[in-house]
């Protein structure tokens, strides 16, 4: 019985597949990637419609809050980066820094998002209300893509902060090596997920003129 | 094991990181200039070179099995299909 769990364990140790891990997250943020598609197909084929609705909804936008949440976010995509990189070098303490520091700009960039739609709210924009029912129609859809798209990827933000959070207290205890760091590349594939689909909102919402 | 477990350099990251806050700051200049339909095709060039950048160096598909490639460009395609099929329709409809 003892042998055959000490076998059991050697074989657990030598066995863990990179490759299969990495192709599984792949694989996962594909399907990430139909799911956002899907809305950016949305997106496309309302603002041909309603190009000119599109515009002057979009005047609305603070540029200001989204170019800086736009710069908060590029800047997370390196912590995180860095972060794996430390490991690789077996500099654990700098590891740690730099996910906590992802992590940290991570929840800066929702008090941001926070800040932002209490604004438009506050203007009584929001869905099915009577401000944005009395509106043209393609403005109508503008601010209901922009708050299924980008509630949508806070979402994302949200659980990228948790899924980070576990990959903290697994650095920290060790749990996560410069041996087998698969687990924290994997998150890193995810957080740069969530950066890309930001780098085309940004540009989508808040940059027409 | 960990022979073909590429590197990258720190400063690769940090010139890469540079780079996007570049072109972060071209697009938000340019959005600002009034350049008639060409506005959205190069805020969607600038999107697509930031990405093409971020895919490349921080998710580390440059240096990582192709396998990984030919995903990416499964998924590229798909995406591709599916937009063209539905202008198609839009479009002509």
């Amino acid at each position: 019985m003892s042998n055959h769990e000490n076998a059991a364990m050697i074989s657990h140790h030598t066995h863990s597949d990179k490759l299969g891990a990495k192709m599984g997250m792949w694989l996962f943020l594909f399907t990430e990637v139909l799911l956002f598609g899907g809305m950016f197909l949305a997106y496309a084929v309302y603002r041909y419609k309603y190009s000119n609705d599109f515009h002057l909804a979009a005047m609305e936008l603070n540029t200001t809050i989204g170019t800086i949440n736009t710069i908060i976010l590029l800047t997370s995509s390196l912590t995180m980066a860095l972060s794996i990189a430390f490991i690789q070098r077996s500099e654990k303490l700098f590891s740690i820094l730099f996910l906590s520091s992802t992590i940290l700009l991570a929840l800066i960039f929702l008090i941001n998002k926070y800040f932002e739609w209490s604004a438009k709210i506050e203007h009584g924009i929001f869905p099915r209300s009577q401000e944005l029912l009395d509106r043209p129609n393609g403005q109508i859809l503008f601010f209901g893509l922009y708050y299924v798209m980008t509630g949508l990827h806070a979402l994302h933000v949200i659980i990228g902060i948790i899924i980070l959070s576990f990959m903290l207290i697994f650095l920290i205890r060790n749990k996560i090596t410069s041996e087998n760091y698969i687990k924290l590349e994997n998150s890193g594939l995810y957080w740069h997920l969530v950066d890309l689909i930001w780098i085309f909102l940004f540009p989508l919402f808040y940059l027409i003129q | 094991m960990e022979k073909h477990n590429h590197q990258i350099g720190i400063m690769t990251y940090i010139i890469v990181w540079l780079s996007l806050l570049a072109f972060t700051s071209i697009t938000v200049t340019i959005a600002g200039i009034s350049l008639g339909k060409y506005t959205l095709f190069i805020a969607l060039l600038i999107a697509a070179i930031k990405s093409g950048l971020v895919i490349n160096i921080f998710m580390h598909i440059k240096f990582d099995e192709p396998i990984f490639k030919a995903f990416l460009a499964l998924s590229g395609a798909t995406l591709v299909v599916i937009f063209v099929l539905t202008f198609f329709d839009i479009i002509y409809r």
